[in-house]
């Protein structure tokens, strides 16, 4: 069968007649055994050699290949009886009860019939489903008549009658899965299978039933095909001892059964026995066909297991569609777990170097690379960059293996071998993390060569994976052919995703210590010395600035010579140093910075209630130069880095990159210079808060008494829409969500980050005082609600949106009253993280953070469903370049992509254009 | 009293339109004006106006991207 490659031009769905079966098999099993004592399949058994061969060594005698190249033949069995098909039990069930039971007609008159004949050639014609028709065919056809009267001579309603012959039709039902009962006489599935053949080609095509395809008669089996060996392959064990499939011994269990079933009906056995070998001959039948059907015990191998049939084959998460078909295992791919490298570029990916050496890279050797391929070979399997296989010119595949197979390939090789050399540094790869929700789940990393076990990727990629390192892993492909490498060099490199086609913002940025490591070297007063400054240049791969006439000339970006004149074309954003001058961190930062760009914003920190020294809250950057302001989370922060936007959009993914992978680097330096820690002592407050806070708490406490006084003694007044007792919660929660809110800001006004005037104690700027304020406002990591809620008072706690209602009849728990309302009855927790919940505090808490867990778990599985139906409505919608949206048969669905037609991977944030931005690069370029 | 569902805040502007204005609006756009979007001849709207199968409808309405946008439909059976 080698080389035959066969295209499929229709397919065609209909039944098998026994003619079908008999004519694709090969020979007819009759032997319910497999193999001789020799070792020899029996002729005529289930393992005869004319149903194909799986043993290379073998031939098989209806093809004559051998036993891989022969993908195995049919054979049948022909049963004793008739046996129902399990699958159609339901449709034998319908058509019988839609059939006259005397003259096999339709329960229809003519008219009927030519109207339903009509409608389904019609929705046939117009390729429409013919479920609603048919559905209406067998609603129509069905008159049953309850019970057969006693009196034969009684009279029926003709509405039980056939319209044909006038005979009553009894009802006929069906036991599941497949006994088919009128009245109290059960049918055998002979005389099934008679009544099905009375049915003539008209009358079974309104039925459903195509006479180009197929015949109701075929529902009921009379010969059973029996699959070729290489779909039920024995294993042979070590010890020498045949293990069959599970199919195989269904099918031993069937021609067993038939043999007795034949002999006894030859011998003219008593009814009684005949019937019972033929119930049992359709129960084996039946769980061969499906052996988890209901009300039909499942058939078990010797050691109590259910044997795995046909329909287990194919069905669910592990059958042949799901896992084999629609999901496969593929080679040259890798996975471990993740851990973090601020030290790689954001277009790198660490690979252990066990993975490098597993996985390859196909090289077709050319008079230039040959050198370098035999460098590979020499190396070995076993050192690193070295190669497993190679591929000669006549497609011979030999594994490297060891020094004699080396040296035999080394005197072979020549240019057209193929070497699948290891991984090496430099190789384009596929990274992904699941679930792979958007584009930005897989991207195409250069791979470096690490040592230990784990990927390393660079923490700006974290965003897009969704990644974190408390165990999570990553998978890698590896791609086998040049037009892969170029296609995802040029579409799916980490750089190239930076900005997301959700909002047209960045999604890869800076997060965490890359954040307020910026933060802490840009503050206003952050100085270094000469040395320390060149220090950090060169830590960070930086260019090294001019040094010329006495002075550093910093950024720029020329190939000047130290001999050369400055030039003067951009000469703005130079900056000049003295020897022995101060650099301050600002003007380190100035120099990741496009020499021409121009910006100004407001920072993360504006949104402090005092930000010391003022300026740092407005960034400028005027040709390039970091003239005021901080970095924080708005400069370059994943999801919202204004400079990152800029650069990305105007200076391109390369220079983007560039701009992270240095900024990473000196964030680093940044974070160094005066390291960043957290303690509780971050959330100390003096005595005087807490105590204004308490006094506070108590003053709300008095309100919602108060609320909760009125309402039962009758003042309170219900809002428009809402009933007493809404009215009540309402005001409460706002009661209680405002003392939360003013525990929270005279709390803030102590967390500070450090200075916050020019009176305050400390003299060194650069001492930070408050590392958790410090991560909170910059945007590096937490809010001033976790830190509020650690230092004055955690809140109400909800279940369902609202105070907690649930527990004991008519309140939450028995330390309180029946029925009462008060704040801490429904769950306010007054306590903080950092004085301690009591225990009822603790309870509600626990109350609220289980409802979060589970909210979580139950979300996540929610919106993957939605998106994957999502997903499968609109992936055949295309847009043509006029904006025109239309679906494969070309309807349209929108006339303009959105409405605006604008592409929100282009826009920005979301919005086609920013105009503030415009007007002010239009106010600068005017300058 | 019978209201009127044209004037409700949520039913956008619905415009039968001739036939010129359907030889002008559909001539020089890459579809077929016949694979527009479909409304069905019972929906309320459609009776308001008393549009018959046949007719195109020009909708105009607010949209959260474009401002005011413009969409049509072809009422059938």
């Amino acid at each position: 069968m080698k080389g035959f490659i066969k295209k499929i031009e229709q397919i065609n769905f209909g039944l098998m007649s026994p003619e079908d079966i008999r004519a694709m098999s090969v020979v007819t099993v009759e032997t319910p055994d497999t193999y001789e004592d020799d070792g020899f399949p029996i002729d005529k058994g289930l393992m005869d050699p004319r149903l194909g061969v799986i043993d290379p060594s073998l031939v098989c005698r209806t093809c004559g290949f051998r036993g891989g190249d022969c993908q195995g033949h049919f054979g049948s069995i022909e049963l004793a009886r008739p046996v129902i098909h399990i699958g159609f039990g339901d449709v034998i069930h319908k058509i019988l009860r839609s059939t006259c039971n005397e003259c096999g007609r339709i329960l229809l008159n003519d008219e009927q019939i030519e109207y339903f004949t009509e409608k389904i050639n019609e929705a046939m014609d117009s390729r429409e489903s013919l479920n609603a028709i048919l559905k209406e065919v067998y609603r129509v056809a069905k008159r049953e008549l309850k019970q057969m009267p006693e009196d034969p001579d009684e009279e029926i309603d003709m509405k039980y009658c056939c319209p044909h012959c006038g005979a009553p039709q009894e009802a006929i039902l069906l036991d599941k899965p497949v006994t088919i009962r009128q009245g109290d006489y059960k049918l055998t599935a002979s005389e099934v299978r008679e009544r099905l053949e009375k049915i003539t080609d008209e009358d079974s095509f309104v039925l459903g039933v195509n006479p180009e395809v197929a015949r109701p008669e075929w529902l009921v089996l009379t010969v059973l095909p029996v699959p070729p060996v290489t779909v039920r392959p024995s294993i042979t064990l070590d010890t020498g001892e045949r293990s069959e499939d599970d199919l195989t011994h269904k099918l031993v269990d069937i021609l067993r059964i038939n043999q007795r079933l034949l002999e006894n009906m030859e011998a003219g056995a008593p009814q009684l026995i005949v019937e019972d070998l033929w119930e049992l001959l359709q129960y084996h039948v039946t769980t061969y066909f499906d052996n988890e059907a209901s009300g039909v015990p499942p058939a078990r191998h010797r050691s109590g297991r259910p044997l795995k049939t046909l329909t287990q084959r194919l069905k669910g998460k592990e059958g042949r569609f799901r896992s084999n078909l629609s999901g496969k295992r593929v080679n040259f791919s890798a996975r471990t777990v993740i851990s973090p490298d601020p030290n790689i570029s954001i277009n790198e990916v660490g690979v252990p170097e066990m993975i490098a050496k597993e996985v390859t890279v196909p090289v077709y050797v050319n008079e230039w690379n040959i050198e370098e391929m035999k460098q590979c070979i020499k190396n070995g399997p076993d050192v690193h960059p070295g190669a497993n296989y190679v591929i000669r010119n006549d497609g011979r595949k030999i594994r490297v293996r060891n020094e004699e197979t080396i040296e035999l390939i080394l005197e072979q090789l020549e240019p057209g071998f193929i070497v699948e050399r290891h991984l090496k540094d430099g190789d384009m790869v596929l990274f992904n993390r699941q679930p792979s929700l958007h584009r930005m789940s897989m991207m195409a990393h250069e791979v470096r060569v690490l040592p230990y076990k784990t990927f390393r990727l660079n923490l700006c990629v974290c965003p897009p994976y969704n990644a974190d390192f408390d165990g999570d892993e990553m998978n890698m492909h590896v791609f086998q052919t040049d037009e892969s490498r170029a296609e995802a060099k040029s579409l799916m490199r980490v750089q190239e995703h930076i900005l997301s086609p959700r909002f047209g913002g960045p999604i890869i940025g800076a997060i965490h210590d890359h954040i307020s490591g910026a933060y802490l070297l840009t503050r206003d007063g952050v100085e270094f010395t000469e040395e320390q400054a060149l220090q950090i240049i060169r830590k960070s791969h930086l260019e090294l600035p001019i040094f010329k006439g006495g002075q550093w000339v910093l950024k720029t970006n020329h190939d000047l010579k130290p001999d050369m004149e400055v030039p003067h074309d951009i000469e703005e954003s130079y900056i000049y140093k003295e020897k022995g001058e101060k650099w301050t961190g600002k003007e380190l930062f100035s120099l990741l910075l496009p020499n021409d760009l121009n910006l100004s914003y407001k920072a993360e920190i504006s949104k402090c209630p005092v930000v010391y020294p003022i300026e740092d809250e407005t960034v400028v950057i005027k040709n390039g130069i970091l003239v005021q302001g901080v970095i924080d989370e708005s400069a370059y922060g994943s999801f919202s880095g204004k400079i990152l936007d800029k650069i990305v959009k105007e200076y391109g993914p390369g220079r983007a990159k560039e701009f992270l992978d240095r900024s990473t680097d000196l964030a680093i330096c940044g974070i160094m210079k005066t390291g960043i820690t957290t303690s509780l002592n971050d959330e100390e407050i003096p005595e005087e808060a807490q105590d204004r806070i308490n006094e506070h708490l108590e003053k709300k406490m008095a309100e919602v008494d108060k609320l909760v006084e009125s309402y039962e003694e009758g003042y309170l007044q219900a809002l428009p829409g809402r009933s007493l007792e809404e009215t009540l919660e309402m005001k409460i929660m706002q009661v209680l969500g405002e003392a939360r809110d003013m525990s929270g800001s005279i709390a803030e006004n102590y967390l500070t980050m450090g200075k916050q005037s020019d009176d305050d104690p400390y003299d060194h700027v650069m001492a930070v005082e408050n590392h958790s304020v410090v991560m909170a406002r910059t945007g590096a990591r937490a809010s001033m609600l976790n830190l509020t809620q650690i230092t004055a008072c955690v809140g109400q706690q909800a279940v369902r949106g609202g105070r907690i209602e649930r527990g004991y009849l008519n309140r939450t728990l028995p330390h309180f009253k029946k029925g009462e309302l008060g704040a801490k009855a429904k769950g306010f927790v007054h306590s903080s993280y950092k004085s301690g919940l009591d225990p009822i505090e603790f309870f509600f808490h626990a109350m609220g953070g289980r409802e979060g867990l589970v909210d979580t778990a139950i979300r996540t599985a929610q919106s993957g469903y939605m998106q994957r139906r999502l997903v499968n409505a609109l992936q055949d919608l295309q847009v043509k370049p006029s904006g025109l949206v239309t679906d494969n048969q070309g309807n349209v669905i929108q006339t303009m992509f959105g409405e605006d037609g604008v592409d929100p991977a282009k826009s920005d944030f979301g919005k086609p254009a920013d105009l503030n931005k415009l007007i002010d690069e239009i106010r600068m370029e005017g300058k | 009293m019978k209201i009127d569902i044209q004037d409700h805040m949520l039913v956008p502007k619905h415009e039968i339109m001739t036939e010129e204005e359907i030889s002008d609006e559909f001539s020089d756009v890459d579809y077929d004006f016949k694979d527009l979007p479909k409304i069905k001849s019972n929906d309320p709207v459609v009776k308001a106006i008393g549009a018959e199968p046949g007719n195109v409808l020009r909708i105009t309405r607010e949209s959260q991207t474009a401002g005011v946008f413009v969409t049509y439909r072809i009422v059938e059976d």
